[in-house]
């Protein structure tokens, strides 16, 4: 079955996102699959690549980017939330006149228009939440 | 058409379990996670709403239970699922609704 996920919240700030990726990889790992993962709201904060999380702690930002890489898992990042928080990928941070930019390996920034077509194309999307 | 309800807040503190409650019908399911685990325990007054909600099936989340200390306080009737089961609930039901 095609599943899509949206994130409406930040890592550590609850559980939302913990329960997401372990969802996520429950999902994967019972043969379904994952046609997008849309980080929306604070989610977005999920996709930094600047998180330094104590070492004897989970590194939620880098553990999306892992399961990206393995599972060749979309994880999409909605554009407004993102310019709102701070959260830049290579080409917007240069247009915006940053120096830097913080988008984590595997993630990519776009539209509303992903999560619709999510919720199109999918014949389930989960919701986690703030 | 069958619903899967999940609430990831105590009923202590949201009035979404209440809010999910009112719209649960008959064959849905509705699944306990996070801090929505306090509802599935003994001894309060959600416990009593989860028993005379009839034609609705409940179910939680063991690992979010067991984070809390509460496997020894579920209440009868609630089935325990692993992250595979919240899977194959949500492959089981129609259409999933977040209450958050």
């Amino acid at each position: 079955m095609k599943f899509s996920i949206q994130i409406n919240e930040g890592p550590y700030q609850h559980q939302a996102s913990d329960t997401a990726y372990q969802f996520a990889r429950a999902a994967l790992a019972a043969g379904h699959e994952i046609f997008r993962v849309f980080f929306y709201h604070d989610g977005v904060n999920n996709a930094t690549k600047l998180a330094v999380p104590p070492q004897d702690d989970r590194d939620i930002p880098k553990l999306w980017s892992e399961l990206s890489k393995e599972n060749d898992l979309d994880l999409v990042v909605c554009i407004a939330a993102a310019q709102r928080r701070g959260m830049m990928d290579v080409d917007e941070a240069k247009r915006q006149g940053f120096e830097d930019n913080n988008l984590n390996e595997g993630f990519r920034i776009s539209g509303l228009g992903q999560l619709i077509e999510a919720g199109i194309e999918s014949d389930r999307l989960v919701v986690f939440g703030a | 058409m069958t619903l899967l309800h999940t609430v990831n807040k105590s009923p202590f503190e949201s009035m979404s379990f209440d809010t999910c409650l009112g719209y649960a019908k008959d064959g849905s399911t509705v699944l306990l996670i996070e801090d929505g685990v306090y509802a599935a325990t003994t001894g309060n007054s959600a416990a009593d709403k989860i028993k005379n909600a009839s034609g609705v099936t409940f179910a939680v989340l063991g690992p979010d239970l067991q984070a809390r200390g509460l496997e020894n306080k579920l209440a009868d009737g609630i089935k325990v699922v692993d992250y595979e089961g919240f899977v194959n609930l949500v492959a089981e039901h129609d259409s999933v609704q977040s209450w958050l």
